[in-house]
C-alpha cells in the first residue's frame, strides 16, 4: 500500500511519541514574524534556554511594516515590535531579512522566492497561512507562540496527526477564472470548517496546470476551510522554480530534485476522503458575508434567509448581511465598493500583478474609490518595477506601496475608515479585519478586484476586460 | 516541569452567539502591537463589546447577569482564523478557565490546551441545552469534567462531551504544556536532524 506524500513527510519527521500521545515531530524549517515571536522570545529567555538550531530559523517583518516610508513607522508601538525582533535575531544567531536587506516582505512571500521553502520539509510558522509554502510539496502549518518557543527551543513541537483528504479539480478553467476562485469555491463547497483535522492535497490535471504561484493561493487559503495544511505533489515545476535560489544547495541538483519528487504521494496511496470537482463548473467567485465560506459566482445573487434551511443557517445569512449591510436576494453585482486592494500573501506575487497590468492599461480606477497595490516582498516590487508594472497601475488610478501585509489585517496604517466597503484580493472577511470595526470585506481574485475598481462597484472581469470564452470547437 | 493537573473546571457559564467565531474577533489585530501578552484580557471581543463610538453594545460579555462567568459556550468552529495565541490568552487573562463548543478550529484548540484551558465538544442540542440552563438562571455553575468528558450544571444537566484523547491525557496528568517533554528528548531530535541531513 502506497503512502501519500503527507505521511511520508510526517514519518520522516517523527522524533518520537510523547507521553500525552502526541507525535514529536522534527521541523526542518521555522519562520518568524514581528507579531507572534517576541513573547516566544521572552519565555526563551524566562525559561533560560537557547535556540537549538539557529540556522533553521529565518525571520522578516511584515506585519505591521508601513507601506509608505516603510522603515519609518510612525506608530511606536510598532517601532518597538521591529526593534524586538532585529534585538532576538542578534541575540540568538538568526537570519533576519531586514527592511535594509532588499529581501523582506510577507514571510509567505520571501521563503519561497529565497529557495527556503523545499518539497518534502515541515515548515512551521506562528501564522495560519503557513500553508501557503505546502505549493512545493511541503508538510506546513501555522502554530501558536507557545509552539514558536517550543521550535525554537527543540525544533520540534507536540501534534496530533492529521488526516488526510485529496481533493480533485479537473477539466479547463474559463477565461477569468483563477487559482484564487478555485480555492474559495472550495470552500464554499467544503465549508470554513470542512478541513478540521485534515491536510488538503489539492490534485488533478487544474493543479498541474497551474504555476507555482498559483499553487501557492491554493495552499495558502487552506487554512480558511479549516485545514491547518495544504499541499500539492512537487513536479518538474517545482524543481525549476527552485532552481538556483539563494538557499538551494546546488551541489548535487539532480539527486536533490530526485529526493524531492520521491515524496510526492504514491500512485496507490490512501487517502482518508476524496472529493471530485469539475473545473467547468467554476466561475468567478466573490463573498458576500464575514466567512470565507460565504462565497458565491459573480452571476448570483446574495442568499436570502427566507430560504434557509435551518434555522441555524437563517440567523447566520441575517447576521451577515446585517454586518454587510447588503440585501438578500440581489445581485452582487453592482455593489459599490469604497476601497480595492491587491495584494497579501495568497496575492500579491509577480504573477498577480502581471496578470492584472495585462488589463488595467486604457481604464481608470473609478472616482472615490481608493485603490492600492502592495507587492507582498522587495523582490517581487524590484521585478514589477524591472517589467514596468508600477507605471501601469499608477497610470491607471492606483496608488503602488511598499512590501508588506499591509490592508489585509490592518496592523499597519491601511486601513478602513467606518463602514467602508473593500474589493480584496486577500484571505479574510472577518468582521473588522481591514482595521475598522465596521469596515466590510469581499473577496475575490486580483483582476476582479481590478475590475470593480474600474467600475466602482463588484463587477464580473469577463465583462470590464472583455474576456471572452473561447467559441466551442464544430 | 511538574504542573498542576486540571481534572475538571466549574464556573457560572455565558454563550456567545454565532458560528465560526473567528480569532480576529476575539482579539483584533491592532491589541496584537505588544510583545508581551499582559493586558490583553480588556480587549478580548473588544470590537463586538463595543460600538465605534465606543459604547457598549448587548454582547453577553456586557451583560452583568454573566459578569462572573468562567465559561464560555459557543457554536461550530470556534476560534478559526489566525494562528494567534494571543486570543486565548485574551480570555485566560479575561477570566475564562474553559471553554464548551459545537467544534473548535486545531490551532486554537492546540494554543488553548498548552494553556491549561479545557475545551470540550458537546452537540448541537446539547450545548442549547446548556445555553438555555444558564441564560434562565445565570447563577447556574457548570463544571467541565475533563476526567469522565462530561458537562454538569447545578441545575442538573449532565451531558457527554468529547475532546481528543491526548488532550485530555495532557491536562489530567499535568502535561499540557510539552516543553520539558520535548526538551528531555535531546539526543533524539539531535540523531532525526542528522539523518535528515538537516544539520
Amino acid at each position: 500500500m502506497g503512502k501519500s506524500l503527507f505521511q511520508k513527510v510526517w514519518d520522516a519527521h517523527t522524533v518520537g511519541t510523547i507521553a500525552d500521545g502526541r507525535t514529536q515531530l522534527f521541523i526542518g524549517t521555522h519562520l518568524i514574524h514581528e507579531v507572534t515571536s517576541p513573547q516566544a522570545f521572552g519565555m526563551l529567555r524566562d525559561l533560560g534556554l537557547g535556540v537549538k538550531f539557529p540556522q533553521r530559523t529565518f525571520a522578516t517583518i511584515d506585519h505591521i511594516v508601513p507601506t509608505i516610508n516603510q522603515d519609518q513607522p510612525a506608530d511606536p508601538l510598532a517601532a518597538e515590535m521591529i526593534d524586538a525582533i532585529r534585538k532576538n535575531c542578534d541575540d540568538f544567531g538568526v537570519t533576519y531579512f531586514d527592511l535594509a536587506s532588499g529581501k523582506q516582505g510577507i514571510v509567505h512571500v520571501v521563503g519561497p522566492e529565497q529557495g527556503i521553502t523545499q518539497p518534502g520539509t515541515t515548515i512551521a510558522c506562528g501564522d495560519s497561512h503557513t500553508a501557503t509554502h505546502g505549493a512545493f510539496g511541503a508538510i506546513a502549518f501555522g502554530i501558536g507562540t507557545s509552539q514558536v518557543r517550543d521550535v525554537l527551543a527543540t525544533q520540534t513541537i507536540a501534534l496530533q496527526e492529521m488526516k488526510v483528504r485529496r481533493i480533485e479539480v479537473n477539466g479547463d478553467l474559463a477565461p477569468g477564472v483563477y487559482a484564487k476562485d478555485v480555492i474559495l469555491h472550495i470552500i464554499r463547497l467544503l465549508g470554513a470548517n470542512g478541513g478540521i483535522g485534515y491536510a488538503y492535497e489539492y490534485a488533478g490535471d487544474v493543479f498541474d496546470r497551474m504555476s507555482m504561484e498559483e499553487r501557492m493561493t491554493v495552499c495558502n487559503m487552506s487554512i480558511e476551510g479549516g485545514a491547518r495544511c495544504g499541499y500539492v505533489n512537487p513536479d518538474a515545476k517545482t524543481v525549476a522554480y527552485l532552481n538556483g535560489r539563494p538557499y538551494v544547495d546546488m551541489t548535487d541538483f539532480s539527486a536533490t530534485a530526485a529526493r524531492w519528487l520521491s515524496f510526492a504521494s504514491d500512485a496507490d496511496a490512501v487517502f482518508d476522503d476524496i472529493v471530485k470537482i469539475n473545473a467547468t463548473d467554476i466561475e468567478p467567485t466573490v463573498t458576500w458575508g464575514i466567512s470565507p465560506d460565504h462565497g458565491i459566482f459573480i452571476s448570483e445573487n446574495i442568499p436570502d434567509p427566507a430560504t434557509a434551511s435551518t434555522p441555524l443557517e437563517k440567523a447566520s445569512i441575517e447576521e451577515a448581511l446585517a454586518y454587510m449591510k447588503l440585501d438578500p436576494g440581489t445581485p452582487i453585482k453592482g455593489v459599490k465598493i469604497d476601497v480595492a486592494f491587491i495584494g497579501s500573501c495568497t496575492n500579491g506575487r509577480l504573477s498577480d500583478f502581471r496578470e492584472v497590468a495585462k488589463f488595467i492599461q486604457g481604464h481608470k480606477v473609478a472616482p472615490g474609490v481608493q485603490a492600492l497595490v502592495v507587492p507582498g516582498s522587495q523582490i517581487v516590487a524590484i521585478q514589477c518595477e524591472q517589467e514596468g508594472l508600477p507605471e501601469i497601475f499608477r497610470a491607471a488610478g492606483f496608488e503602488w506601496r511598499g512590501a508588506g501585509c499591509s490592508m489585509c489585517l490592518a496592523m499597519n496604517p491601511d486601513k478602513l475608515i467606518g463602514d467602508q466597503l473593500c474589493a480584496s484580493s486577500s484571505n479574510r472577511n472577518f468582521k473588522g479585519r481591514q482595521g475598522s470595526s465596521t469596515g466590510r470585506t469581499i473577496l475575490m481574485s486580483p483582476v476582479m478586484v481590478a475590475a470593480a475598481a474600474i467600475r466602482g462597484s463588484v463587477a464580473d472581469a469577463r465583462e470590464v476586460f472583455n474576456l471572452q470564452t473561447p467559441a466551442a470547437v464544430a | 516541569m511538574a504542573l498542576e493537573p486540571v481534572p475538571s473546571v466549574t464556573g457560572r457559564a455565558v454563550f456567545i452567539p454565532g458560528a465560526d467565531i473567528d480569532t480576529d474577533r476575539i482579539i483584533p489585530a491592532r491589541f496584537m502591537k505588544c510583545v508581551t501578552f499582559d493586558g490583553l484580557g480588556e480587549f478580548a471581543f473588544y470590537d463586538v463589546r463595543f460600538d465605534e463610538h465606543g459604547v457598549k453594545t448587548e454582547h453577553p460579555l456586557n451583560d452583568p447577569r454573566f459578569a462572573k462567568a468562567s465559561i464560555l459556550v459557543a457554536g461550530v468552529n470556534f476560534g478559526c482564523g489566525s494562528s494567534r495565541e494571543h486570543a486565548p490568552q485574551s480570555l485566560r487573562k479575561y477570566g475564562f478557565n474553559g471553554v464548551i463548543a459545537e467544534s473548535f478550529a486545531e490551532i486554537f484548540y492546540g494554543n488553548s490546551t498548552t494553556l491549561a484551558m479545557p475545551c470540550v465538544m458537546a452537540s448541537p442540542a446539547d450545548v442549547v441545552a446548556i445555553r438555555h440552563a444558564v441564560e434562565a438562571d445565570p447563577e447556574t455553575e457548570v463544571t467541565i469534567d475533563v476526567q469522565v468528558l462530561r458537562v454538569r450544571t447545578s441545575g442538573g444537566l449532565d451531558i457527554p462531551v468529547t475532546m481528543p484523547d491526548s488532550a485530555r491525557e495532557a491536562l489530567l496528568s499535568g502535561r499540557w504544556d510539552p516543553i520539558q517533554e520535548l526538551l528531555d528528548n535531546d539526543s533524539a531530535i539531535y540523531a532525526k536532524a542528522v539523518e535528515l541531513q538537516y544539520v
